[in-house]
């Protein structure tokens, strides 16, 4: 099981003759994931890595029946491409480029209102479900199959997450990046629904670092909805305030989003907090076995 | 991206957005000789910074003649103005906006910012003008008055009306506050800003509705189809290390501590600096390599971080993902090549092509200090430091 996508996905990759989307897809068709068919204008018809490649979305749909895209396009024609991936009606858009202009993803968000595609990210490593589809920039080898859903703002906190997580026995289903930009297409609460419903998902790991408020309104949906455990961790606490840290995202201005504040309503809500990066993992197992669900959730 | 207030003022009057007529000056020759082709009884003499509250520190002065415009320009050029946004450290005056006196009647705020929770630009207004809004929100939240604005028709002639009536512009200058949001409105669009702040915006006696003051910043992702706007970029206002790392498109922020730090992905390197303060250790920096960095790039990351001469050694976090663990090996070697390193460094590596990373540098037979995890790393390279 796992969220958003299996073992049955098929995905197209868009901008896949750049050279990161050609050593990507390598990997995901190593890892199993289904990658059918690739897009970029003008090599149409041509083949890489032995998969089919067409000149526009719609085509590359029809031809292969994908329902799944992931984009790797360039920051400057990236919105194009998930507004071309929202109007072949494909199930899921996952924008993995960095640096997309802001205006440009309020005119995408705005354009996808009402529509059937859900996007992830821009600016995020990608979904994977264990052991059966990888789409993103993740390295494979660090996730097992198992029963723990981890959702993130930052890519490489997810895989310092799901890292802990597998060398303390702990599998995981899916670890979905939600993206580190302002203005991105799923949020937190989207994805804690979706791990809510899964009912191979026992507990989650949510990661959140500094700026806006996105955490805080999440901390709020899981008391009120979450039946599962649920623990955290926000990254910035040292950061100075007013400064950019890499990640539009990341800026605390105003007093809002501060991580102490984050901390403060997650515990709130009954959202345990990692101290330090290094313990995410632990946390999590300190919960489960106060659950009694840590027998469940070991790999071996 | 930041630039000065004349410079917005710029930006503004080709949108048909009022601002006083002003000219810049960078001596006080130029500053005498602008006065002098103002030609008002008042002018306004204001120091360039790239930071707020000028005016409390000194650096706003009003001139009856020439003989004032020339002494507080001399007062004020060279001068470090220190508010509450330049740090303790102040900022040295280098330029200077002399600008026509105006009657001021009133005082508004106006301001446009990306809203996260709607994914929309947000026009914010307020009567209480030349107080920080942040202030407004605190005290007086009920004077803040917003219109969420939908991409695909702007800001609208009836969202600006509602905005003007809300906050008491007096009804026979509703239009000209009315075409005083549309081209600020259209201004921030086309010119991709991130905010777009007018505090305060005034009413004038003889009628006007006039920009005093303008804050622009600009979205740094989409600045490649800005090449006028990158021309305002003032180096003078920027960290020189931090300058040296945005030509390599690392993402480098200056801080006081003593051990350099070299991470990819901004989380992580977020955390790599809060897990270094947890074992009692000062990051000196704050460095997100990015996705797409070469060796070439990373040795210049590393230069950049010896540079600062606080550093007493290093801590590499990388957890692969779109960066191979080879890549950053390669160019931390080339690195040690070039700059002999002298002060420790301790290399945690995990991810994307980890073993062949780990290989380059056990064969490179430095001297580095491996770390098996975060929390090994940032123990060793606190204690290494001292």
């Amino acid at each position: 099981m796992g969220v958003f996508i299996n073992k049955d996905t098929k995905v197209i990759v868009q901008g896949i003759t750049g050279s990161t989307a050609l050593f990507h897809t390598k990997q995901m068709l190593e890892y199993g994931t289904k990658i059918v068919g690739g897009v970029t204008p003008g090599k149409g018809g041509t083949e890489v890595e032995g998969v089919p490649v067409f000149n526009t979305v719609l085509e590359a749909v029809r031809a292969t029946g994908a329902t799944a895209s992931v984009i790797y396009v360039p920051a400057p024609f990236a919105a194009d491409a998930i507004l071309e991936a929202t109007d072949a009606e494909l199930d899921l858009a996952i924008c993995i480029t960095e640096h997309i202009p802001v205006m440009d993803m309020v005119k995408v968000k705005r354009y996808m209102e009402g529509k059937k595609t859900r996007l992830i990210g821009p600016n995020c490593p990608g979904v994977i479900t264990a052991d059966e589809c990888k789409i993103g920039i993740m390295p494979g080898y660090i996730h097992t199959k198992g029963h723990v859903g981890v959702v993130s703002r930052s890519g490489t906190l997810t895989y310092e997450a799901v890292h802990q997580l597998t060398q303390a026995g702990i599998g995981q289903t899916s670890a979905v990046g939600i993206g580190g930009d302002p203005v991105n297409g799923t949020n937190f609460i989207d994805v804690l629904k979706a791990f809510n419903e899964d009912p191979e998902t026992y507990a989650v790991i949510m990661i959140g670092e500094i700026g806006g408020t996105a955490e805080e309104e999440a901390a709020k949906w899981v008391a009120a909805n979450m039946t599962k455990p649920v623990v955290g961790f926000i990254g910035g606490r040292t950061a100075p305030p007013g400064k950019r840290m890499g990640h539009a995202g990341a800026i605390i201005s105003g007093g809002k989003g501060t991580a102490d504040e984050k901390i403060r309503v997650m515990n709130e809500c009954g959202i345990k907090v990692a101290e330090t990066p290094s313990v995410m993992g632990e946390t999590l197992i300190t919960v489960l076995k106060e659950k009694g669900i840590y027998e469940q959730c070991k790999t071996n | 991206m930041n630039i000065h207030e004349y410079q917005g003022k710029e930006i503004l009057r080709q949108y048909g957005v009022s601002v006083p007529n002003g000219r810049v000056a960078f001596t006080v020759e130029e500053a005498v000789e602008a006065a002098k082709e103002l030609g008002t009884d008042v002018v306004v003499v204001k120091a360039q910074i790239h930071a707020g509250g000028r005016g409390k520190a000194g650096g706003v002065k009003v001139a009856k003649n020439l003989d004032e415009a020339r002494t507080y320009a001399a007062e004020i050029l060279g001068k470090t103005l220190i508010t509450h946004q330049t740090g303790p450290e102040g900022k040295e005056v280098k330029r200077l906006l002399i600008e026509e006196g105006c009657d001021i009647k009133k005082e508004y705020y106006i301001g446009l910012v990306l809203d996260r929770d709607t994914s929309r630009v947000v026009l914010m207004a307020s009567e209480e003008g030349g107080t920080e809004i942040e202030e407004v929100a605190e005290k007086t939240p009920e004077k803040i008055f917003k219109e969420v604005i939908d991409p695909v028709v702007g800001l609208t002639g009836f969202q600006a009306r509602r905005i003007a009536f809300n906050i008491n512009i007096p009804k026979e200058l509703v239009n000209k506050a009315v075409k005083f949001m549309l081209g600020l409105y259209t201004a921030f669009v086309e010119k991709d800003c991130s905010i777009a702040e007018i505090n305060p915006l005034v009413i004038t006696g003889d009628g006007n509705v006039m920009a005093l003051d303008a804050k622009m910043n600009f979205d740094d992702n989409a600045l490649f189809r800005h090449k006028d706007i990158l021309e305002y970029r003032d180096l003078d206002e920027e960290d020189p290390k931090e300058i040296e790392a945005s030509k390599y498109d690392l993402s480098y922020i200056s801080l006081t501590g003593n051990i350099g730090c070299m991470v990819n992905g901004a989380g992580l390197a977020m955390s790599t600096m809060d897990i270094i303060k947890h074992y009692s250790g000062d990051p000196a920096n704050f460095l997100d390599v990015g996705g797409g960095a070469t060796a070439e790039k990373v040795t210049e990351a590393f230069k950049i971080i010896l540079s600062d001469k606080n550093v007493k050694g290093i801590f590499v976090n990388i957890f692969g993902g779109i960066m191979k663990c080879d890549v950053i090996a390669e160019g931390v070697v080339e690195a040690a090549k070039q700059l002999g390193l002298d002060v420790p460094v301790v290399v945690r590596l995990e991810g994307t092509n980890v073993d062949l990373g780990k290989q380059i540098l056990k064969d490179s037979g430095l001297n580095l200090t491996p770390a098996e995890s975060m929390a090994d790393g940032a123990q060793k390279i606190v204690s290494l430091v001292g």
